[in-house]
């Protein structure tokens, strides 16, 4: 069971260095008792009780948590930063209270609101400042909501970057920001209203507007550039990155094979393989899909794949270019797996004993269930016939191999020079 | 046909068989105009020092350009029998110049003709200027003589596919499960095939006839009509071939 594996791991593996992130899963209001929680290896209860608690102590509560919250960056599932929300629910017994949330956020939030409320409303009837600044209470905390809500807002538009959200939830984002704009507005009226009088609220509230719409007047181009900089400076970022990882590759093979070229440069042969080689692998680079042949060290797991990499090897080797062309493509299995190999002697000897004549030619094909794989080369061409038969490397290898593996191989001369290899191999049953 | 170096298909073959003809009796009747069209001066220079030597190759370079209006300008000005057009050009590649080079192509008395010669090893640039309208395509690898030959083929109105070209057509004319849009069009006959089949095993035309006991007259129209099912066919299997391969 994968669960199982996932719930023992964080047990079994040295965890990495701690460090302090807020909650984003299972949180109520800003995931700071969570993300303590976690940090502190306390259940989350104890935490969210301690702050309550220091809530009613005049508002310290209130204060800390909110400190949290601005400074301590958001986490994706708490501590376990790498852990997928998904698996929340395999966590173990200590974090119980905080499960049954984690999977329905919106009903633990609503009940955290009410409990807010409700706590605020008991902080509110009991703390008492004394005259005049009792009445600045009830403004503030709406004021402290709104600035909550909008926070929360910001949180979560951090974590959409990590987590996909629905579309759906577009309409309550928005939703939660006006609310918390709203809330702001009516706490600073309130404040205001307090200082003047109530008869002062009309001239009062349009001298806020004025300057609201100053501001945004002013800084509101400002802040849209900044932010179109930001993602396209973002953008930019990647796309160095990427040509810095091809250049980085690129440049350096190309100047090793340029300054390997001049030093070799009256020995043709080497000139040649070296030319070969670095173009491959360019070729590679440049032309292959992303994550195929671009590891060295991966062992080929298709036809195409297999008939390249020995093609390049015999070529590296031997110093003959070889050519190929794939023509579909198939998996590897036990009986193509021989048909490799014979083919690859088959280059070997094209290379050995036919490269003068040319490039080596390798066409692969697949058809259905056959495979097939010729391999040519313009040499002098040999007759099997008058081949000792004490030398076994053609019979053997390519033939005997073959016909060990219910294939069939073909050697033939071609009309104008050269020869040619062919091999013929029926795929195995089950991977049709 | 007593004269190996006439202008068919056919000489080519020869001359790879033979040192490259010097001033022979018949290098006179072999002649054909040329643009290159690369952006690569290098390349351009040492095309032109391979098969520029008219007196040789009967190959007169006549223009070059490296990028697209440029290509547009000289191809309109000099009226060449062939243009060996780069695939990669700045401006929009060689498609572009293919595409604004149509009348061209389709003059009925002098028709400019293009043959693609590019580096590239992804299939959809080969492909696309096939459909483009190009009336073959080889790599940058080929050598002098092969591409001098290919020059002239082309000049006759004949296709030239490389070994590599072959192998994408069979691969996108392959594994045909839906039925095709138009039967004559989007299916390569069998004898197609095995034409393909030999060209991207790398054998001549003339080998090619041997093989098959055609001539290589036969060879060039099976080729030809290749070419033109893959220039006009409505292949939805082109596109889901480029698809699988995450080329569109």
């Amino acid at each position: 069971m994968p669960e199982a594996a996932t719930a023992a791991a964080p047990l079994d593996e040295p965890r990495p260095p701690r460090k302090l992130y807020r909650s984003s899963d299972g949180r109520w209001l800003g995931g700071v008792a969570r993300g303590l929680a976690g940090h502190l290896g306390l259940p989350v209860i104890w935490v969210r009780l301690v702050f309550v608690g220091l809530f009613m102590a005049d508002g310290l509560g209130a204060l800390l948590y909110a400190a949290f919250w601005f400074f301590v960056p958001l986490g994706v599932g708490g501590v376990e930063a790498q852990k997928p929300p998904s698996l929340v629910t395999t966590e173990t017994s200590s974090d119980g209270r905080k499960r049954l949330v984690a999977r329905k956020p919106d009903k633990g939030q609503i009940v955290a609101l009410l409990l807010m409320v409700v706590v605020a409303m008991v902080f509110v009837g009991n703390v008492n400042l004394g005259g005049g600044a009792q009445a600045y209470l009830l403004p503030t905390v709406l004021v402290g909501a709104g600035v909550a809500l909008v926070w929360r807002q910001a949180d979560n538009a951090r974590r959409a970057r990590w987590v996909e959200v629905g579309r759906r939830k577009r309409t309550l984002t928005l939703l939660r920001a006006v609310a918390g704009v709203l809330l702001v507005t009516a706490g600073v009226t309130g404040v205001f209203v307090l200082q003047g009088s109530a008869a002062h609220l009309g001239s009062v509230l349009q001298a806020a507007l004025a300057v609201l719409v100053g501001i945004t007047l002013l800084a509101g181009p400002y802040l849209v550039r900044m932010t179109q900089d930001l993602s396209e400076e973002r953008l930019m970022r990647i796309r160095a990155q990427e040509r810095a990882e091809v250049a980085a590759h690129v440049h350096d093979s190309v100047l090793h094979t340029l300054t390997l070229i001049q030093r070799n440069a009256d020995n043709a042969g080497e000139v040649r393989r070296l030319a070969r080689a670095q173009e491959r692998d360019l070729r590679t680079w440049l032309y292959k899909p992303e994550g195929t042949g671009k590891d060295e060290a991966d062992e080929p797991t298709t036809l195409a794949d297999a008939v390249r990499r020995n093609a390049a090897e015999v070529e590296d080797k031997h110093g003959v270019p070889i050519e190929v062309v794939v023509v579909g493509d198939c998996p590897l299995d036990e009986r193509i797996g021989a048909q490799m190999q014979a083919a690859r002697e088959a280059m070997v000897n094209a290379a050995k004993y036919g490269g003068e004549g040319g490039a080596v030619q390798v066409y692969a094909e697949v058809e259905g269930k056959t495979v097939f794989v010729s391999v040519r080369d313009r040499g002098p061409g040999f007759d099997l016939d008058s081949i000792p038969a004490d030398r076994m490397g053609v019979r053997e290898s390519i033939i005997g191999r073959m016909e060990r593996n219910g294939g069939t191989a073909r050697l033939r001369a071609v009309p104008d020079g050269g020869t040619e290899v062919e091999l013929e191999m029926e795929r195995a049953e089950k991977t049709s | 046909m007593s004269d190996p170096t006439e202008a068919n298909g056919t000489a080519g073959a020869e001359e790879a068989a033979e040192p490259a003809p010097t001033a022979g009796g018949g290098a006179g009747q072999r002649h054909v105009r040329v643009v290159l069209v690369d952006d690569h001066r290098m390349f351009r220079t040492g095309v032109q020092a391979e098969i520029g030597q008219t007196e040789q190759t009967g190959v007169e370079v006549v223009g070059e350009a490296a990028d697209v209006d440029q290509a547009v300008t000289v191809i309109t000005a000099t009226r060449p029998e062939v243009v060996l057009l780069d695939v990669h050009l700045p401006g929009g590649g060689g498609v572009e110049v293919l595409r604004r080079c149509a009348a061209l192509m389709a003059d009925a008395e002098q028709p400019v003709r293009f043959l693609a010669l590019s580096v590239s090893d992804a299939a959809e640039d080969v492909i696309g200027v096939i459909r483009g309208g190009a009336r073959g395509y080889v790599t940058k690898t080929i050598t002098g003589t092969d591409l001098v030959d290919s020059i002239f083929r082309v000049q006759e109105g004949d296709a030239v596919f490389s070994p590599r070209l072959a192998g994408f057509v069979l691969d996108a004319f392959a594994s045909t499960d839906a039925p095709p849009v138009d039967e004559d069009l989007d299916r390569l006959t069998q004898r197609e095939r095995e034409v393909l089949r030999l060209i991207a095993r790398g054998y001549a035309y003339k080998e090619i006839a041997k093989q098959l006991y055609i001539s290589v007259k036969t060879v060039e129209s099976h080729v030809s009509a290749v070419l033109r099912k893959l220039q006009l066919s409505n292949r939805h299997e082109l596109t889901r071939w480029a698809t699988a391969r995450r080329l569109v």
